[in-house]
């Protein structure tokens, strides 16, 4: 009646957010005195899995399942789930898991909780802490029903590694041509580009910087930090920078360790989207920005003078430390 | 074709949130309430569904009697008629069931909700919804062509945008990119006379039984005051990174 864990890969390498929900499952595990399965689609060389507190990996080797198709990814890993005898099964909160999440609920007749920030309260009756009203408050849910679905947001508990190794094990589950009604025509992505929801740091600009012709110092920073680049929302509806980086309340959300604001004010609505990030850092030249209030570092300047200098600096700081 | 818009009725952006009886419920002293903002991308898709290519448009809800002026505003804006489940929403799964009974018995085409509503942040019911009556899915929608029986839609997905073709009936969870915000519709006077001659249905549920149970709420701990550096001193803020909040 193992845990169940739906490990992410891409091109076959597991995605970093895969290790985090693996330790999660490993401590929940250990609250319910069972042990650790992980699914995986299409992922060659799974025994590092085993540092992560998996004991047994289902395998699936499918060319059908190259692309992530909903559905089917679904349809999969409620097989596993009925063959483990799993109670509990856990994925991440990227876009692919919140996609299939809630239609694997469905057919487990699981309850499903999104956005978990915490270990259960309790197993019995099984309570998790997750976010609500976009990150203004917590919430703490009780699941009823006899399978629970989890979906684990990021850098919430982090990874823990363990002593441990994986068994591996084929499995091919069985699937029809309704998996693959709604079908892939084309993947665009932005190809060695930090992604936002990937990012440990992220550096965002907004509508304080007076223009797209602006944003070289912050892209250079975020060059230098390893960074995804992100926007306030004025920003990306004038078209300064694309829809894709406009975080908040709308937009994406950030739960990185770092956070770097460049002239943003802070809007309430702004707020709600960062809140998850650890450690907050705000440039801005008016000592009243709101967000001055919700930030853990602060410099009340101009950013045309700041960011250049501080580009500097950290750039000095990496080469000493690298 | 005939499209239904789920239309989540939740607390304004700027809302300050709080908690009464114990922490048990949401303070919903003080607060405006408007249409989600994923839906109403999703509603305005609808309208343009409707003025370009011929459709009608209905506008859903599943809530108690106070969620009227939200629907009456999504009547305001060009909806044709709307639909309220009478009974409070707990959980997705159960507004999932509410919703399927609905788009069942109305033969619905396309249905659009949002991605996520912005209380609950749950991203479950198009979800649920469409696996509950066996329809295709997309979600994170950005962009819906429907031509004839086909969809061809387009969802972002981590890092990039992924284009994908379906055929109806279909659901999808849609956000910012479905239109511009410069499209959104504000409601006109003309359009604020109409919807009150607009039908609004209320409709008794079905028995649905929860799966989950919101048990109690709690604010996040007040923050520490914010650390000011001189912008002459940027060495300080480098070292504070490193040593003390271990970001760098
Ligand atoms: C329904 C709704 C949803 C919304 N959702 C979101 C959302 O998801 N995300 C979001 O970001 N916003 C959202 N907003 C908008 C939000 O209310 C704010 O308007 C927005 O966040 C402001 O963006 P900004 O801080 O970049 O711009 P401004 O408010 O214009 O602030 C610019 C800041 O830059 C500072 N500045 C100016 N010049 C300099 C300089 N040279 N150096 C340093 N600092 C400088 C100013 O002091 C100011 O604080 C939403 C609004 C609504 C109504």
């Amino acid at each position: 009646m193992s845990v169940l864990v739906y490990i992410e890969s891409e091109e076959g390498k597991f995605k970093k957010a895969s290790y985090e929900v693996a330790s999660y499952a490993k401590e929940v595990a250990g609250m319910m005195g069972t042990s650790v399965t992980a699914i995986t689609f299409n992922a060659e060389d799974v025994s590092e899995l085993g540092t992560y507190g998996v004991d047994k990996v289902l395998k699936v080797s499918n060319e059908k399942l190259k692309n992530f198709n909903a559905e089917a990814y679904s349809d999969a890993i409620k097989q596993a789930a009925e063959k483990e005898g799993s109670k509990v099964v856990v994925l991440s909160q990227s876009a692919n898991s919140k996609y299939l999440a809630p239609l694997l609920a469905v057919q487990l007749e699981a309850g499903y909780a999104s956005n978990v920030v915490a270990v259960p309260e309790s197993t019995d009756p099984f309570t998790v802490q997750r976010t609500a009203f976009t990150n203004k408050a917590f919430n703490f849910t009780k699941i009823d029903t006899d399978v629970k679905v989890i979906g684990l947001s990021k850098n919430a508990f982090g990874i823990k590694e363990v002593q441990g190794d994986a068994a591996a094990e084929d499995f091919s589950p069985s699937l029809s041509e309704e998996d693959f009604s709604v079908n892939v025509e084309s993947v665009d992505k932005a190809t060695n580009k930090v992604t936002i929801a990937d990012a440990e740091v992220v550096v965002s600009g907004g509508r304080g910087l007076k223009g797209p012709e602006n944003w070289g110092m912050i892209e250079e920073m975020a060059d230098i930090l390893g960074a995804a680049t992100a926007c306030s929302k004025p920003v990306s509806d004038m078209g300064w920078r694309p829809h894709s980086e406009h975080v908040g309340q709308t937009g994406k959300p950030v739960a990185s360790n770092l956070y770097i604001a460049v002239g943003i004010s802070g809007a309430i609505q702004h707020l709600a989207g960062i809140n998850a990030a650890k450690t907050k850092v705000v440039i801005n030249n008016d000592p009243e920005a709101p967000f001055f209030k919700a930030a853990d570092y602060g410099i009340v300047g101009d950013a045309f003078e700041v960011v250049p200098k501080l580009n500097e600096k950290l750039k000095e700081f990496k080469e000493k430390n690298a | 074709m005939k499209i239904l818009v789920c239309i989540s009725h939740v607390p304004d952006t700027t809302s300050k949130i709080n908690f009464t009886d114990g922490d048990t419920k949401f303070d919903t002293n003080g607060v405006q309430f408007v249409i989600n903002p994923n839906d109403e991308f999703g509603l305005t898709r609808a309208m343009w569904f409707k003025e370009k290519q011929g459709a009608s448009v209905d506008v859903v809800n599943v809530g108690g009697a106070e969620t009227e002026p939200t629907l009456r505003k999504a009547l305001a804006i060009g909806a044709d008629s709307a639909i309220r489940v009478n009974t409070p929403a707990t959980d997705g799964y159960q507004v999932a069931k509410e919703l399927a009974k609905v788009v069942k018995d109305g033969e619905y085409d396309l249905v659009i909700a949002g991605r996520e509503s912005i209380d609950y942040n749950g991203g479950m019911v198009p979800g649920m919804l469409a696996q509950l009556i066996k329809a295709n899915f997309v979600n994170n929608c950005i962009s819906l062509e429907i031509e004839g029986e086909k969809a061809k839609a387009i969802r972002e997905i981590d890092g990039g945008k992924e284009t994908l073709t379906a055929s109806l009936p279909l659901v999808i969870g849609g956000q910012k990119g479905l239109v511009e915000e410069s499209d959104l519709r504000i409601p006109n006077m003309r359009g604020i006379m109409q919807a009150r001659k607009k039908p609004l249905n209320v409709v008794e549920p079905a028995e649905t039984a929860t799966k989950t149970e919101a048990v109690k709420f709690e604010k996040p701990a007040p923050k520490g005051d914010v650390k000011l550096i001189d912008p002459d001193n940027l060495d300080e803020l480098i070292d504070l990174l490193h040593n003390e909040a271990k970001a760098i």
